[in-house]
């Protein structure tokens, strides 16, 4: 071990209380699943962390059902007051089980502890204690005196952010006087099960959160229901259109958060070294697999030898492994066939003639892992260029104009998120402002708040999530 | 001698490329006259239109565009007659019935162009974020929209669907009333002779059935408004329309009463909220 080496700092995978076996949560009670269970896997060894039950359809009928008892009986006639009482609770014990709940996350999702610790947990209270205070404060959002909720909502999530993506769905949806029926992915419903617990331990009247467990069927069961009055999607744009196309004729409102190949754009005049940071945090944070992720790095050509020297010095120091480890940077891959996907993917801007350097930290030798990646001389043809890879591969695209960099960069039917890298005020208001896309980090990137509203333009969805605007899509305006 | 109209695309007025026309009656059956038959490919051309004036119209300023939509509703107060005239015929109501339509259509027009400079203010942030950020959220047009004009209300009803469309900053394509498309025709000539710019709004006269499915599955259409449609078609239009996530604005099934005082909603379908960060410090 050299002078510049860490020692290994792992957090104690016994935080996390795994149970052997996990059920679904309806009705305010934990419930075995008429599906076939499933087995969640450790993406980081690849074997199985714990049993978990399945909802069939009768289950998704029975969640449904709870969720609109709860709505007519209990949570829907509840002053809003009270029910923010209940979201101020929640989000104590998320809080209190912080470090329960990261522990667990990382194992089941394979993101660095560091990340699941700081960014995922208290960014999914924060949500909670954001929403808490609309609850009795609707009729001042801006859509009226008296705003009414939908009634049922049914919410679907992906696997990146567990946690925090149930809380995006469930703090407004419970804020606005909903209640939800959540379905988690399939690789990752631990948290959300959990979850269930720090809803019986807040008091929550039975049935305003129910979580059903399951694949895509059970969501795909789900958004039909036709006793569902809201559908909120956060996932690939493939799924995302298929469920716009399912709820087409029947007037349920629809929010989707879709993929996105988000540009972080480099003028000449940027701070370089602030640039590369932003710019590996962009693409390498959560392994990538972040719908808003940098994945095209546009540079303008003058810097572009300069800036990709450091970018891959900077590269090389990052720590892929144990994702308990509290040194690691970049974790484990969420799952094998996410894994064979950007493999795929890396191989096709092979193939298609970009050039691949990557990183040349060891792997560990189990799990699924994937080397920090970025590709020179690409295309905007290449797919690399074009398809979301949800992995930690970064594509590096030459600018020479400011007009050339925003054209480049709306060049794509995503709209999700951008970077700009300048010291020119003007021109970051002015980048700002070209970029088709619904959030603009400049000299920055991948910062979330509850109170900044986040959501995509084009083939990244529509509809926000955060502060006053993100309200809309729980209240029947 | 009954006239026949043309359509108006990109600020001209084209026949039909399918060089169709169809017969414009009365509510009494009387001939009024001869309205173009839009085709496909006139949808087409008009979407390109559309997107071709896209850039110039959403990069005004909110003050212009308030301006040319003032001067909208005040060429129209110069045809107010021929307005009148025009919907007491279409809609088969009184002349007086038909004015008050007529002098409503003008302050819907007013209205929504009072809001262009407004939609930031009422609709955007400040976002106060935990942490050394500055970050502010605001609204931006969608693109462009496609609309389904109402079929009833021929002139109330195709302002009232058009001009947040304008006032948010988008351009649009709509289909107008089939049987009734004569004050939407008038309405393209009093844009052509304001300050809108060409392609702003393209009109086109011809069926909804038509016209609809192609413009829903348009890749280059970000926003749909279904008001005009026919209700059986609708579920199929949705599902073309998320082939390329394209909004789609779902009025009730049966027509709006128009009189009734239009909310924000409108606005909030076409616009896209766009939040900006970046670090406070020295």
């Amino acid at each position: 071990m050299s002078f510049w080496e860490y020692a290994p700092a792992p957090e104690s995978a016994s935080v996390a209380n795994l149970h052997d076996r996990y059920r679904m949560f309806v009705d305010g009670e934990f419930a075995d699943g008429s599906g076939a269970p499933l087995k969640s896997i450790n993406p980081a060894t690849g074997e199985p962390l714990a049993e978990v039950a399945t909802a069939a359809e009768s289950d998704v009928d029975t969640a449904v059902r709870a969720a609109r008892n709860a709505f007519e009986r209990t949570w829907g006639p509840m002053p809003g007051s009270e029910r923010a009482k209940y979201l101020f609770r929640i989000a104590r014990l998320i809080q209190e089980r912080g470090r329960e709940l990261a522990v667990l996350e990382t194992l089941d999702n394979g993101k660095p502890i560091k990340e699941a610790r700081d960014t995922d947990i208290p960014t999914a209270a924060a949500h909670f204690f954001h929403h808490a205070g609309w609850a009795d404060k609707l009729g001042y959002a801006g859509y009226g005196p008296d705003p009414r909720p939908l009634g049922v909502a049914a919410g679907i999530i992906p696997w990146n952010f567990p946690l925090l993506m149930l809380a995006w769905k469930i703090a407004p949806a419970l804020a606005c006087g909903n209640t939800i029926v959540l379905k988690p992915a399939e690789t990752t419903p631990l948290t959300a099960l959990v979850f269930g617990e720090l809803c019986q331990e807040a008091g929550l009247p039975p049935g305003v959160v129910n979580v059903l467990p399951g694949a895509g069927d059970v969501g795909a069961r789900l958004v039909a229901h036709p006793d569902v009055d809201k559908v909120a999607f956060t996932g690939s744009t493939a799924v995302g259109k298929e469920i716009q196309r399912t709820l087409a004729g029947t007037g349920k409102k629809l929010t989707l958060e879709l993929g996105g190949k988000a540009a972080n754009i480099v003028f000449d005049d940027a701070p370089l070294d602030q640039a590369v940071e932003g710019v590996v945090n962009g693409i390498f944070f959560n392994q990538g697999q972040v719908c808003c992720a940098g994945s095209r790095l546009l540079v303008q050509e003058s810097v572009a030898d300069e800036l990709l020297g450091k970018l891959r010095a900077r590269m090389e120091t990052l720590r892929v492994g144990d994702p308990l480890d509290k040194n690691t940077d970049v974790g484990a891959i969420n799952s094998a066939e996410q894994l064979a996907r950007i493999t795929e993917l890396v191989e096709a801007g092979e193939a298609e003639g970009a050039s691949r350097w990557s990183s040349s930290c060891p792997l560990p030798e189990r799990g699924f892992f994937f080397s920090p990646t970025v590709f020179g001389e690409v295309q905007q043809s290449m797919r690399i260029a074009r398809e979301e890879i949800f992995g930690p591969v970064l594509s590096v695209l030459t600018f020479r104009t400011p007009d050339e960099a925003i054209s480049k960069a709306n060049n794509t039917p995503y709209g999700l998120s951008a970077g700009v890298w300048t010291e020119k005020g003007s021109r970051i208001l002015w980048a700002a402002q070209q970029l088709r896309a619904g959030v603009v980090w400049a000299n920055t990137f991948n910062r979330f708040d509850p109170t900044a509203p986040f959501g995509g333009y084009q083939e990244s969805g529509f509809g926000r999530e955060g502060g006053r605007a993100g309200l809309e899509a729980y209240l029947d305006v | 001698m009954a006239k026949t109209y043309k359509l108006y695309v990109g600020g001209k007025f084209p026949r039909s490329e399918s060089g169709r026309v169809y017969p414009v009656h009365a509510a009494d059956g009387t001939l009024l006259a001869n309205a173009a038959l839009a085709s496909r490919k006139d949808v087409r051309d008009a979407v390109a239109a559309a997107r071709k004036a896209f850039p110039g119209w959403s990069g005004a300023t909110a003050y212009n565009r308030g301006q040319v939509l003032f001067r909208v509703a005040e060429v129209m107060e110069g045809r107010r007659a021929q307005f009148a005239a025009e919907v007491a015929a279409a809609e088969g109501i009184t002349s007086d019935a038909a004015s008050a339509q007529v002098d409503a259509a003008i302050d819907r027009v007013v209205w929504f162009a009072g809001w262009t400079d407004k939609i930031t203010g009422v609709l955007g942030a400040a976002n106060p974020v935990a942490g050394p950020y500055f970050s502010f959220s605001v609204p931006e047009p969608t693109g462009v929209v496609g609309v389904l004009a109402p079929q009833d209300s021929s002139l109330l009803g195709l302002v009232s669907v058009l001009a947040p469309v304008l006032a948010a900053g988008n351009t649009g394509v709509v289909v107008t009333s089939a049987q009734r498309p004569l004050p939407a025709i008038t309405l393209s000539e009093v844009l052509a002779t304001s300050d809108v710019p060409g392609g702003v709004v393209n009109l086109l006269t011809g069926t909804a059935e038509e016209l609809a499915p192609r413009l829903a599955s348009h890749a280059d259409v970000n926003a749909l408004d279904l008001t005009g449609a026919p209700p059986e078609l609708r579920p199929e239009l949705e599902r073309a329309a998320a082939d390329t996530v394209t909004r789609v604005l779902r009025p009730g099934r049966t027509e709006p009463d128009w009189t009734a005082a239009p909310g924000l909603e409108r606005l909030r379908a076409y616009t896209e909220l766009k939040t900006v960060w970046h670090p406070i410090g020295t």
